[in-house]
């Protein structure tokens, strides 16, 4: 890495990712159902399908379980985690945190931070930054970092498409512990309203063509322009990228635009398949492409949350990978454990049938 | 409302926490104090594996109240790989696919709300079908 650039959010002590694990629950809702219902089947379509929560499933039972498998790949003793930070636009509650439940149900109470993170679809990576910090500054040896969502779509909206749930865990922890090191991060930030949910509307409103250059692509590039610059590396120094990915098209223009291939963001590409998952889109982008890295790959990593956001991370797979990878389901075992639904299973899923 | 209930059994139903008999080795659950084997003392804590099998099935399709929402939804008694024989819903499976003997594991799920909209979220242990390649 070449001479520290101020703007670069790198510790003091060199930190890394211990542990990471992977959620994204059974059923699949076609894209071509949205569109046989309300569009006479007409139109383009965005995806293939995405991943729908079963009725038992929320935020917080999704997050117990990346978590798990996360803790599966450290292992570490969940009592030595010192923050349970939980990332999400879907918290069950409007007051009481996911993150006291997931901590709870891991056995990382009680010595621990616990917080929930708002930041529409980068609140998973804002955790993960000041997981970075925390251990970083050796307050702690080890936190806990969760992305996770079950997106809200207005029935009929463009979103409904491709709202989708799940998302991912990370164990953060010091670097010559990791099966990848964080060599350093970027935040981007501006005040953009491309997408926002009012307190106590049920379904987020958005600026439609607003969302994509003055929003999305404007601070993905820059984020990830200038992680590259100031830490001396081009595309050509990653294997592999992950985008945010809100459908299939966003990610895969802004991967052109910065130079990356289409083979380079393949791993990570799983929009198609399950939608986009907010909080977890760019963080399970990750876990599927660390389940089929090798030692010495570096991977660039970029979120976009609206409202608007981005981080970009330089991560740098290490020798542990191979040894760990294994001890969990991967990402694409989740995607492959697929149940079909229509339009009207959907629905109820999702509480869209009032009983009431 | 049952606040103090839900609270003081969090550990056992979020995690399949029990108890092991510090004589007799037997592992217990629910956690008792008490070994049901040789009727001495047992407050060591346990965690189970949450790896068990389907020992018999019910399908619910007029549910208790608090429940009504789930239905149709399948009951198991679920055999512990450890010993104990648990009551439990399965989860991500259709009734048609359970079997006697068919290998399960414990999730944590929502069980339902207490009361309506307003009131408290509980969770708990759930088994659903061994659905990966071994890892």
């Amino acid at each position: 890495m070449t001479p520290k650039n101020e703007t670069l959010l790198i510790p003091s002590r060199p930190v890394g990712i211990i542990g990471y694990g992977a959620y994204v629950p059974r059923y699949r809702l076609p894209a071509t159902e949205v569109a046989r219902i309300w569009k006479g089947g007409k139109g383009g379509l965005p995806i293939k399908e995405k991943s729908v929560p079963g009725l038992d499933e929320d935020v917080v039972t999704m997050s117990i379980e990346a978590a798990r498998n996360a803790l599966a790949r450290a292992q570490i003793d969940a009592s030595d985690l010192r923050a349970v930070w939980v990332g999400s636009e879907s918290h069950p509650y409007a007051v009481k945190p996911t993150s006291t439940i997931v901590a709870e149900a891991i056995g990382a109470v009680p010595s621990t931070q616990a917080a929930d993170w708002e930041f529409a679809c980068k609140a998973g990576t804002e955790a993960l930054v000041a997981a970075m910090g925390l251990v970083g500054s050796e307050m702690a040896e080890y936190a806990l970092a969760i992305g996770m969502d079950t997106a809200q779509g207005r029935p009929g909206d463009a979103l409904e498409y491709t709202a989708g749930a799940g998302g991912a865990a990370y164990i953060i922890g010091p670097a010559e512990e990791s099966l990848a090191v964080i060599e350093a991060a970027y935040s981007y930030v501006t005040d953009t309203p491309d997408f926002w949910r009012r307190a106590g509307a049920k379904y987020p409103e958005h600026g439609s063509r607003f969302t994509g250059e003055p929003a999305y692509f404007e601070h993905i590039t820059q984020a990830a322009k200038a992680l590259m610059e100031a830490s001396g590396t081009t595309p050509a120094d990653y294997q592999w990228a992950v985008f945010h990915q809100p459908n299939t098209k966003f990610p895969t223009r802004v991967a052109k635009m910065l130079g990356f291939s289409k083979e380079q963001i393949e791993p990570g590409l799983l929009v198609p398949l399950i939608g986009n998952t907010y909080a977890g889109a760019a963080i399970i982008g990750l876990t599927a492409t660390l389940d089929i890295a090798r030692p010495g790959d570096r991977i660039l990593v970029t979120s976009f949350g609206s409202g608007a956001g981005s981080d970009a991370f330089s991560i740098r797979v290490t020798d542990a990978i191979s040894e760990r990878s294994g001890r969990a389901p991967k990402t694409q075992e989740y995607i492959a454990r697929r149940t079909e639904i229509d339009y009207a299973t959907y629905v109820r899923m999702r509480g869209k049938i009032t009983l009431k | 409302m049952e606040i103090p209930r839900h609270w003081r059994l969090r550990k056992q139903r979020y995690g399949l926490v029990g108890e092991v008999c510090p004589h007799c080795e037997a592992k217990i659950f629910p956690p008792r104090d008490v070994c049901p084997d040789c009727g001495k003392e047992a407050k060591t804590k346990f965690s189970f594996s949450g790896q068990g099998e389907v020992y018999s099935y019910t399908t619910i399709y007029n549910a208790p109240s608090g429940f009504e929402a789930n239905v149709p939804y399948t009951v198991a008694l679920v055999k512990l790989e450890e010993g104990p024989l648990v009551t439990a819903q399965l989860t991500d499976v259709a009734e048609e696919e359970v079997e006697i003997g068919m290998p399960v594991e414990m999730v944590t799920r929502r069980l339902h709300q207490d009361g309506d909209e307003r009131g408290l979220l509980v969770y708990g242990y759930k088994f659903r079908p061994i659905g990966f390649a071994a890892h």
